[in-house]
């Protein structure tokens, strides 16, 4: 385990989470009304959801097969489980108790691989219902403190979550960051959440010690409000740089929940463990026992998609870039390395299929509208050194906003000539030729002398040469 | 007075028509209710609305229900759309579900009317209607006796003749208290029989919704109509109705009916020869006593009285003036929901929901609820051994015939005490029935029980149908 | 009994509380009966009838009817329900 970078010498960091994501079910965990975001208040409600005097809950099967695939995506087992209430009083939660799963979650036991093989333990994953939403009035600045009065809209009560708690095993923000990325990524690519975190339905809430290398754990504190992977990283790192700081000075962490301001940069003591709330757990009378028979279970398994880690792989391997290189990693997040496989199978250039939807499709999603054929064309041309690298990316601009089109047609119509190998040669060497003291220099070992060169070949190719193609002719020229 | 299956008969067959029926019902409830106060609500336009709507199906010859102008009261802990639903408390006073309950639609496809929603204790809590927010109802008998509780309206109205049938709850004897206290019959069925889905919970793992009927086979078939398998309720069992009507002649010839060896002390005299006397009429018509044991009967009541409560408080925890019901406006949130459920809950409400989050609350759960539910596991287990040996179980319902207003209201703990037979069923999850069987003390009426296992029901009614020939 | 009418959300006045105080201290006395049984390895009794695995199939049904829902609210406004300020609240 490395040391975190931010933390003085002799201190470590330990961080586990809680990541609550909302299934992409089409109807609640317990009742028939739609699970769908940004709808007028209060428009998705039933007796059930509103807590009504003799409404009961049904479970919801596609979001217990939604929370098995996660559990499964996660190397988790799959237990016989049961629901729990957990008692408390707030506006967002309609019947005073939430349905929860207590001491018999579904999944438990699970791990997550972050890229470069660190493995980080999933406690559980349980299935529980979302709260309301409350908007607070009046008071200065919309927050809870010092508001007038709050409307609530219960469209989001009920909505199906799962809770996937890690075990304490991330030593750095990066580490964090990158199990919260690979997290979504799974979430994704198994289609059990569209995992947004601006919209809430990814939520995180990261506990945060530190300890001194060879003594125990310290105290944890739990941040809430961590909205984006980039807080997550942020978040962290200011709680860890705050915890050192106390207890170097002479002070104690407190066990308490701290409310991360993303504009500020800061964390703040939302409440103290002293007056956490007796939540009265009980079995949901309501509801009866969950046990997945063995053949439900494996039939989940097997209608389970390739995960990223796999999908990567494959990918790294087909296009000959690293498996936990950015391009690998975005385009399998995008769910776009069909289309990869797609422009490779009509005849693209592997690598440069790959590098070409990674830096420009960021807007496509997983069915870019260009047909594969022409991508693929465009990787040829500039393959074959058709184009230069500057005018493929003019052209792939141009493409990706006809949707399509004859790609050798459009470098023609832009005067993008062929330039053949003979004639850059010729060029190259009257470059040479017209450079003498650069290109001695050059082959004596002096890499900047190379401008001077590439420059002459460009002059004299008015910009057609590809510069690629014409450092590689250089270098083996000198090393002939 | 009509039974429920004459009814059917004469309005099916042309010779009654529901108007008739529903209007003959409305005067009774004109006449008296006044007095008895049986009823929170009396939905008279909407009943003869209903039953003319039967009437001219009927004449447009379409098929009559098994409930054709049927006239039903209903517990007012039963949602009915945009009809007022009570429990008879302060906090939901006023509050019109925007949705009907299970049993109330079965009841109007059946071609049942309903006629009102009757009084009870506050949410189901107590057993003499003393704990209503709206004034006591009076035993038809005797008006200066309680009708028992929790379900004291729908039997008083169905004693009184203001609905040949009504539905009642029961979660520790609120069916079986009170028939038998009004001298009508009264069924709770075995858990997960009947739909919860729309009744109010108090306890959700003890509650369930019976009829009250003037005899056994009325109740035999309101129940087959009100029973059976509802998606809506994840613990209704999922199987049709079972069938009772059929049954109902068999006898008892060859059957083994319990007589509880250790049954709880406390009995009037009168009460306890009563049962003797129902021994004796089965043994008469050919079913063998055979005595058993239920050692863990004795406490029954401690495990009932943490667990009713404690799933009651959860259950009640909802009504916080913001949804739905009644608010008593204050200047924050925490205010508005403590001045809410001061004043919106009675006495014997709040009480039942301190019992219940002290029995849960951190550093009890293990001594109190936890407990109960082991107890309740050995209770169950007692039956369990007893229904080897026999077919049905007899007991009192009630230890004492109906009382006196006020007698047991400054003593929670001796109003509990009435519920000692009825109490046990519940926890088990069994069925069990009051049938009037003849007179107690001052003349009241005393009912005996009928207990049965799990889906024991066609046994009860049996042994029901028995005891109604011999009394 | 502070604490227990805290989380349960009543307010009782001093002598609603005392009479409750006692009241409850009796119950609880009576209670105590069961301390007596042998409790080890008896499994608690949760479900009165036992079934497994209820689930309903993912398919909506139609809302109910906002305004409907809103006329029975104590307060409400812009399509949602109203509180008072939320504060002091340890959730």
């Amino acid at each position: 385990m490395s040391e975190n970078p931010v933390l003085p010498n002799g201190w470590q960091l330990v961080v586990g989470l809680e990541v609550h994501v909302e299934l992409a079910t089409k109807t609640k965990l317990f009742s028939a009304s739609v699970n769908r975001f940004g709808d007028e208040p209060n428009t998705n409600i039933d007796p059930i959801t509103l807590g009504l005097p003799g409404a009961l809950p049904v479970l919801n099967k596609h979001a217990v097969e939604l929370a098995m695939r996660i559990g499964l995506a996660l190397n988790c087992k799959i237990r016989p489980c049961a629901f729990h209430r957990k008692n408390y009083f707030y506006p967002d939660l309609p019947k005073a108790y939430q349905i929860t799963q207590y001491d018999h979650p579904l999944n438990v036991d699970g791990f997550l691989m972050l890229p470069g093989e660190v493995r980080i333990g999933i406690e559980r994953a349980h299935l529980e219902e979302d709260t309301g939403k409350s908007v607070h009035f009046g008071g200065s600045s919309g927050r809870i403190h010092g508001s007038d009065y709050s409307l609530l809209d219960y469209n989001r009560a009920g909505v199906p979550l799962v809770e996937i708690v890690s075990r304490p095993d991330i030593r750095t923000s990066e580490q964090a960051r990158q199990y919260v990325a690979e997290l979504r990524a799974i979430l994704l690519a198994v289609g059990a959440s569209d995992a947004k975190m601006e919209e809430g339905s990814m939520r995180c809430d990261v506990n945060v010690s530190v300890h001194r290398f060879g003594t125990p754990f310290g105290t944890r504190c739990e941040i809430k409000n961590v909205n984006s992977i980039r807080s997550v990283g942020r978040a962290i790192d200011y709680e860890a740089r705050r915890q050192v700081e106390l207890i170097e000075g002479g002070g104690v962490v407190r066990q308490e929940t701290r409310h991360w301001d993303d504009a500020s940069g800061r964390t703040e003591t939302l409440r103290t463990k002293e007056d956490a709330d007796d939540y009265r757990y009980f079995l949901e009378p309501d509801l009866v026992p969950l046990v997945p028979e063995q053949s439900w279970i494996d039939q989940v398994r097997l209608a389970l998609p390739p995960l990223p880690a796999a999908r990567r792989e494959m990918l790294a391997e087909l296009c000959g870039v690293d498996k936990n290189g950015e391009s690998a990693i975005v385009v399998v997040e995008r769910g776009q390395d069909d289309y990869v496989r797609e422009v490779i199978a009509n005849g693209g250039d592997p690598r440069r299929s790959v590098v070409y939807v990674q830096q420009a499709f960021a807007e496509l999603g997983p069915k870019p509208r260009v047909p594969a054929k022409d991508l693929a064309a465009l990787t040829i041309l500039e393959r074959d050194a058709k184009v230069t690298s500057t005018q493929a990316k003019t052209l792939l601009t141009e493409l990706i906003e006809a949707g399509g089109g004859d790609v050798a047609a459009m470098a023609a119509k832009r005067g993008f000539e062929a330039l053949d190998t003979g004639a850059l040669e010729a060029m190259v060497d009257a470059a040479i030729a017209a450079e003498p003291g650069a290109w001695k220099k050059y082959c004596d070992g002096e890499e900047k002398a190379l401008g001077a060169l590439v420059g002459a070949v460009m002059k004299a190719s008015k910009g057609k040469a590809d510069g690629k193609a014409v450092t590689a002719l250089l270098q083996a020229k000198a090393s002939a | 007075m009509k039974k429920l299956v004459e009814i059917v008969a004469g309005v099916g067959g042309g010779s009654l028509t529901a108007t008739s029926v529903v209007e003959e019902h409305l005067d009774r409830i004109r006449t008296r209710d006044g007095e008895i106060h049986a009823f929170n609500l009396v939905t008279a336009d909407q009943a003869r609305k209903d039953a003319a709507k039967i009437d001219a199906d009927i004449k447009a010859g379409k098929k009559a229900g098994p409930l054709a102008g049927v006239p039903i009261a209903l517990k007012d802990n039963m949602c009915t759309r945009g009809v007022e639903t009570t429990c008879s408390s302060k906090i939901l006073q006023g509050w019109k579900p925007p949705y009907d309950a299970t049993v109330v639609g079965k009841l109007r496809e059946a071609g049942a009317v309903i006629v009102g929603k009757t009084n009870l204790d506050e949410f189901a809590m107590g057993s003499s209607t003393e704990n209503s927010a709206f004034g006591p109802t009076k035993n038809p008998l005797d008006v200066s006796r309680v009708p028992g509780g929790s379900s004291g309206g729908s039997a008083a109205a169905v004693s009184a003749g203001f609905a040949a049938a009504s539905l009642g709850s029961d979660t520790g004897g609120s069916i079986r208290q009170p028939a038998a206290l009004c001298g009508v019959v009264g069924v709770k069925p075995t858990y997960g029989t009947v739909s919860r889905y729309g009744l109010v919970a108090f306890a959700s793992s003890l509650d369930q919704i019976g009829p009250f009927t003037q005899d056994v086979r009325d109740a035999a078939t309101l129940l087959e109509v009100i029973a059976g398998h509802d998606p809506l309720d994840s613990t209704s069992i999922p199987q049709p109705a079972i069938s009772l009507v059929p049954v109902l002649d068999h006898g008892v010839k060859g059957m083994r009916v319990g007589r509880v060896t250790d049954l709880p002390e406390g009995c009037e005299p009168d009460v306890l020869e009563r049962l003797e006397a129902a021994f004796d009429a089965l043994r008469n018509a050919g079913a063998t006593i055979v005595d058993v044991e239920l050692p863990s009967l004795q406490y029954c009541l401690t495990a009932y009285y943490l667990i009713a409560p404690a799933e009651a408080s959860s259950n009640l925890a909802r009504y916080d003036g913001v949804r739905y019901g009644n608010r008593v406006d204050a200047p924050d949130l925490n205010a508005m929901y403590a001045a809410t459920r001061e004043s919106g809950f009675g006495e014997e409400v709040k009480r039942r929901i301190m019992l219940g989050t002290y029995a849960l609350s951190a550093g009890y759960f293990e001594a109190y609820y936890g407990k109960a539910l082991k107890v309740r596991r050995l209770i169950y287990d007692d039956f369990a051994r007893a229904y080897t040996k026999v077919d049905a179980i007899l007991t009192p319902t009630s230890p004492s015939v109906a009382f006196k207003f006020g007698s047991k209201t400054d003593n929670p703990l001796a109003m509990y005490l009435c519920d000692v037979f009825t109490i046990p069923t519940n926890l088990a999850g069994h069925p069990a029935m009051s049938v009037p069987f003849g007179l107690g003390a001052d003349s009241m009426p005393v009912g005996i029980q009928v207990l049965a296992t799990t889906l024991g029901e066609q046994s009860m009614f049996k042994v029901a149908a028995e005891l109604e020939r011999a009394s | 009994m502070i604490k227990v009418s805290r989380l349960a959300r009543l307010s009782l006045g001093p002598e609603q509380a005392e009479k409750m105080t006692a009241q409850l201290a009796g119950m609880l006395e009576h209670f105590r009966d069961i301390d007596a049984l042998d409790l080890a390895g008896v499994e608690p009794m949760t479900q009165p009838y036992p079934i497994k695995n209820v689930l309903r199939e993912d398919v909506e049904v139609e809302s109910l009817n906002r305004e409907e829902v809103l006329g029975q609210a104590p307060a409400a406004e812009s399509g949602r329900f109203r509180v008072p300020p939320i504060i002091g609240f340890d959730v």
